[in-house]
């Protein structure tokens, strides 16, 4: 293709300029001669002609530039005249006319960047929060009632579907919790090992990994990894049934969603997360018993001892005392999130990746609430 | 321009599309001439979609020829690919907008690409666009997910058209419309067409939309395709086609499409008398 040029030669006589537009005048050459135009100066109130003879092409683009050095040189007073337009371009320069000219800059982008931009964008978040926090309150109360009714109708309860939640978010759990555990019990034995050896104290890694795991990492672990793997699945099933408008299907059928789908979600949730739990511990227990022996020396029934000694019963329950709570809250904001999924497939990504992270979030503050409430009542 | 003995701006030849054991195209040819509207109609799996896909590249065919501006289009280099793709826009089903960014900035992806405009020339550029498709001048700060369907292949149609292309290429681009929606879309691609110079290259199910503007028509039947004019077609007698032009609907089609004729000649003759 040879190379695309346009050209625009300017005459002046006293009074009166002629801008003479030559070549192509396309898209190609658009930021080109929009620079030439811009940089245009033509004496105030001379009269302009711009002769269109020599354009061989021209497209919008090129249209538009030419119209719009028509409409700047006429608002500034100049008598503007075009000359020489082929018949064959009339067409697309009305075109141009119709639908560019009176929209010159029809989409300002959104001003972030001011200071009371910043300033409100701080209080549209605020409020967004506010605004979600109540809403989440909402559903959580409506998921009880219908829980309380279910239960005064233990019929009514999905047993199937409950079964085969526990299968998805319990069984097939198992390895990824079991794994990540044990590799935790490895790592605080071996970082405690480090640290109590330097007072003589090595035996005593057996009760830091004891009440470590069992009071807080195993139970916190095992939510994070559920918040992440079921969580988010509760958030993209309900959201993909929302885009097909299952969900309304559901309601035109006489069947309430959240009993259909919130509950045997929270009630499989609720029962596979402490027997997660439980697992976790005892995988966790087993890499750190591995590490003790590799490293210190410590011989299982040593460890065994150890830990009849370090840790009671309740310090175990503690732990699984609060898997239920963080299974509540990762079920409920998995749905909720499910439930804002709009028609659009996008949405089902973005919230997704909300529900997750506000799971997570809220299990970790609840982590905390729990570890203050527990040291108030100082157990 | 139904006559046309025109430069044939796409020519296919022997294209053959299998997937698996499933034979869609069979040795089907079929010419698009320069400034003529060409819709594409066949029963559902037929393939039209397919056809349109591998025109523009994004199948490969199992054999044959796509020969596109006069170079074959399939064993082009990267370089002289993209020079092609810049001839032509192509409008999906839904619009196929790029849902994080506005509608202006939908149309302002290929200038930005490739023209490296000014910020503000490719505002103006954007702007003329939306108006061209008939969007209100505010759609363009607006997010396709805030867009009615109507208004989303409106959308799609202004980007497709964002680098002044020869050739665009429709794929139902009136399907999910209502009727007045619809003519109004028909109403807005022969606008174009005469303004711009477009050709189009049309895949409809659309009955009302071939009668009121396609100048030919391909039927995709026994995974070949048969080209005519509208006449031609509707005395093929081919049963498929016999059935699709002359069922109910094709009928009503052609009842409304005559009358609107006889309305439209009526409305140039007053004034030319006057």
């Amino acid at each position: 293709m040879a190379p695309i040029a346009a050209t625009l030669a300017e005459t002046k006589d006293a009074g009166s300029v002629v801008l003479a537009a030559a070549g192509e005048w396309l898209v190609a050459t658009a930021a080109e001669t929009d620079r030439r135009l811009r940089a245009l100066e033509v004496p105030a109130g001379s009269r302009v002609t711009l002769d269109l003879a020599g354009i061989d092409r021209i497209d919008t683009a090129g249209a538009w530039l030419l119209l719009r050095t028509e409409r700047d040189l006429s608002a500034r007073g100049n008598a503007v005249e075009i000359r020489n337009l082929q018949p064959s371009f009339a067409p697309l320069f009305d075109q141009v006319r119709a639908g560019g000219i009176l929209a010159p800059d029809a989409h300002p982008r959104p001003a972030h960047h001011s200071l009371i931009g910043f300033v409100a964008r701080i209080g549209e978040i605020t409020l967004g929060l506010l605004g979600r926090a109540y809403r989440i309150l909402g559903f959580l109360g409506l998921v009880q009632l219908t829980a309380l009714r279910l239960i005064s109708h233990p019929r009514r309860l999905r047993l199937t579907a409950m079964a085969a939640q526990m299968e998805q978010t319990g069984v097939n759990a198992l390895p990824i919790v079991g794994l990540l555990s044990f590799l935790i019990g490895v790592v605080i034995a071996y970082q405690g090992a480090g640290q109590l050896r330097r007072f003589g104290a090595e035996i005593y890694t057996v009760d830091l990994l004891a009440i470590g795991i069992l009071r807080e990492l195993g139970v916190l672990m095992t939510a994070i990894i559920i918040a992440g793997r079921s969580g988010s699945a509760f958030t993209a099933q309900i959201g993909t049934m929302q885009v097909n408008e299952e969900v309304d299907a559901l309601r035109t059928l006489g069947l309430d969603p959240i009993e259909v789908l919130v509950i045997p979600r929270l009630f499989g949730l609720l029962l596979t997360l402490p027997m997660l739990t439980l697992y976790a511990n005892l995988m966790g227990l087993f890499g750190g018993c591995l590490m003790a022996w590799g490293v210190l020396g410590i011989t299982i029934p040593q460890f065994m001892r150890e830990l009849q000694y370090s840790i009671s019963e309740r310090t175990f329950w503690i732990g699984v005392f609060k898997a239920p709570f963080f299974a509540a809250v990762i079920a409920t904001i998995g749905c909720y999130e499910g439930f804002q999924v709009s028609r659009s497939a996008e949405s089902v990504g973005r919230l997704t990746t909300l529900s997750v992270v506000e799971s997570i979030f809220l299990v970790i503050v609840i982590d905390a609430g729990f570890s203050i409430f527990f040291s108030v009542l100082g157990i | 321009m139904s006559d046309h003995p025109g430069e044939a701006i796409i020519s296919v030849r022997g294209i053959v599309n299998r997937f698996g054991s499933e034979t869609v195209h069979d040795g089907l040819d079929l010419d698009v001439y320069r400034g003529e509207v060409l819709g594409i109609v066949g029963g559902s799996g037929s393939g039209k979609s397919v056809l349109l896909r591998t025109i523009v590249g994004l199948n490969r065919p199992t054999e044959g020829d796509v020969v596109v501006f006069g170079s074959d289009f399939l064993a082009m280099g990267d370089d002289k690919r993209r020079e092609v793709e810049k001839r032509w826009g192509v409008l999906f089903q839904d619009g196929a907008l790029f849902s994080s960014l506005t509608v202006a900035q939908n149309i302002e992806v290929p200038l930005e690409e490739f023209y490296h405009m000014p910020l503000r020339l490719m505002d103006e550029v954007a702007a003329i666009k939306i108006g061209m498709v008939g969007l209100p001048e505010d759609a363009g700060g607006k997010f396709p997910a805030q867009l009615s369907g109507g208004m989303r292949k409106r959308a799609g149609l202004a980007r497709a058209l964002a680098l002044d292309p020869e050739i665009v290429f429709l794929d139902e681009p009136t399907a999910g419309l209502d009727p007045i929606a619809a003519s109004d879309f028909d109403k807005l691609i022969s606008d174009l067409r005469s303004s711009l110079g477009l050709t189009v290259f049309m895949v409809t199910h659309d009955l009302d939309s071939l009668f009121a503007i396609c100048d030919r028509v391909a039927v995709l039947v026994d995974k070949k395709i048969r080209v005519g004019t509208l006449d031609q077609m509707l005395h093929d007698d081919h049963p498929w086609i016999q059935a699709y032009f002359h069922g109910p609907r094709g009928r009503a089609a052609q009842h409304a499409e005559s009358d609107q004729r006889l309305r439209a000649d009526s409305q140039i003759v007053a004034p030319a008398s006057a």
